[in-house]
């Protein structure tokens, strides 16, 4: 009952900052209701039993990447947007797609034929030691594949961001 | 136990947490003042009580009545935001610390710990890191170059400096095979040879030791990485603007950090409560918590005495140091410690 009661009162603070986000008109409004969506989303998967996600999902997205987004936009000093009407496309087609996609979402969840139920903290198969043994045992391949590859993104982002004759020139020396 | 006896010794706990942890942050604001003036050869605070000891009262009457200013030109929404959340995640990541073992009053028995977690050490990390919102944003919203600057730095550093901070865990975790404060103390308890004590620090642990006190001053803003505040170049930093219990709350928060990262080496590289526990019954119970708090006071004494003794880096020299320095120096002690560890297996 209380988690019930706890899980329903994080997904709506998670519902209602991701609106807020939308509705805001000035950036840094926007990003920390992103921030606040992020922290609920941890409350949920701890209520789900997903310790070790939950932190994760901290560290990572709300204390690091979303910290990036905020230097950047005080970076800019992005001031606030201009509202426009929005398109017509999108409020003929894009509203009721939406609705009709949620409502089957919903129906497949909770609707007669769902197979879904309740779990409480500790029931479900996720403690730090599980995911370690399925991300550097069974999956070890794909994991390394993956970080090569973000290596390899972060190379990218510095040669295009730096500038051509940096590149050529080489390191500075004078660093240090 | 049942759910409302839990409720009442949690509520317990936490206002009693609480009240000791504002009052450590008091009077290590004493501390500082007392050490450093004995530093430099002078008296310190002698005025309110004897040695001075109720100045922490005196500020605290004096920060509540001072004229809270407010700019016209500030963001008002988040320069009121900005302290309130620096020291409500300051605050919030003691609830996972262990002070002591089981202790048992009457009928009732509890860990000296709001609540113990299989992952105690990542929530505290999680909650720290999210500690450098609250001087992000009390940069941007005063609307003041000399704040924006001094946030700038402080996110910068912080970010970078987590890194090498959390790697730096990662051998002691590995030793212990956990993620538990608790059983990451419980496993250094004994000693070596009958008078050197199992702590990670003499155990294997004494390059992550070194990289986690460097790293967490970085962590913490302080001397002599305190960058985000060098009153030469930036007048006060971050919180140039504020004052009255703003500022107060920006001061707390950052010298409850101090505390929960003294907390954390200490249980995680000098052995937690584990020392030499002797004399009656009632008092092995207390003995623990004493050498715990022992320990802190030390990290806290060393902060005041590092702060007096070393100059500022410059902060080109602070980013090419986390990141070229510490950060393969944590890399090597995993690497290390994971082969030693394996090979011993």
């Amino acid at each position: 009952m209380f988690h019930l009661i706890l899980f329903l009162f994080f997904g709506a603070i998670c519902v209602a900052g991701a609106v807020n986000l939308l509705v805001q008109s000035h950036p840094i409004n926007s990003a920390l209701s992103l921030i606040v969506v992020m922290g609920s989303l941890a409350a949920e998967y701890l209520l789900l039993g997903a310790e070790f996600l939950a932190a994760v999902q901290v560290i990572v997205y709300a204390g690091a990447i979303m910290v990036l987004f905020l230097i950047t936009i005080m970076l800019l000093n992005a001031g606030k947007e201009e509202r426009t009407k929005g398109s017509r496309v999108a409020i003929l087609i894009g509203v009721p797609g939406v609705t009709i996609g949620a409502v089957l979402v919903a129906w497949t969840l909770v609707g007669p034929s769902s197979t879904t139920h309740s779990v409480s903290i500790g029931a479900l198969w996720g403690s730090p030691a599980d995911i370690a043994r399925l991300l550097f045992h069974d999956f070890l391949l794909p994991f390394e594949v993956t970080s090569v590859l973000i290596l390899i993104a972060i190379m990218g982002a510095v040669v295009l961001a730096s500038k051509p004759e940096a590149v050529a020139r080489g390191p500075r020396k004078d660093e240090g | 136990m049942s759910i409302t006896t839990f409720i009442i010794i949690s509520i317990i706990k936490s206002v009693a947490v609480v009240g000791v942890l504002l009052t450590a942050v008091a009077y290590s604001v004493w501390l500082e003042r007392k050490v450093s003036a004995h530093i430099q050869n002078r008296w310190g605070p002698t005025r309110v009580g004897p040695f001075g000891l109720l100045q922490p009262l005196a500020d605290g009457v004096k920060f509540i009545f001072k004229e809270d200013l407010t700019q016209p030109h500030v963001y008002k929404p988040l320069y009121i935001a900005a302290p309130i959340i620096a020291v409500v995640f300051a605050i919030t990541s003691i609830s996972v610390i262990p002070f002591g073992n089981w202790v048992e009053i009457g009928p009732w028995g509890t860990y000296l710990q709001i609540t113990d977690l299989n992952i105690g050490l990542l929530v505290v990390l999680g909650i720290t890191s999210m500690g450098v919102y609250g001087v992000a944003l009390a940069g941007w919203s005063s609307n003041n170059k000399y704040s924006l600057l001094g946030a700038m730095r402080a996110s910068a550093q912080m970010v970078s400096y987590e890194v090498s901070l959390g790697l730096s865990l990662v051998g002691v975790v590995i030793m212990a095979g956990s993620l538990s404060l608790r059983t990451i103390v419980d496993a250094q308890g004994g000693v070596f040879w009958g008078f050197i004590p199992r702590w990670n620090i003499f155990h294997g642990q004494t390059l992550g030791f070194f990289v986690y006190l460097i790293s967490a001053y970085a962590e913490t803003n302080r001397t002599p990485f305190d960058l985000p505040e060098a009153e030469s170049e930036l007048v006060a930093g971050y919180h140039t603007e504020y004052s009255a219990m703003k500022f107060a709350m920006f001061f707390m928060a950052e010298y409850a950090n101090m505390v929960t990262v003294a907390c954390l080496a200490t249980l995680m590289f000098l052995g937690g409560w584990h020392g030499p526990i002797a004399g009656p019954l009632i008092l092995r119970d207390i003995e623990p918590v004493i050498w715990f708090c022992l320990k802190v006071f030390f990290f806290m004494f060393l902060y005041v005495w590092v702060r007096w003794t070393l100059p500022r880096f410059r902060y080109d020299q602070l980013m090419a140091f986390g990141w070229k320095v510490l950060l393969p120096l944590a890399v090597a002690n995993i690497v290390y410690t994971a082969l030693v560890v394996a090979l011993r297996a």
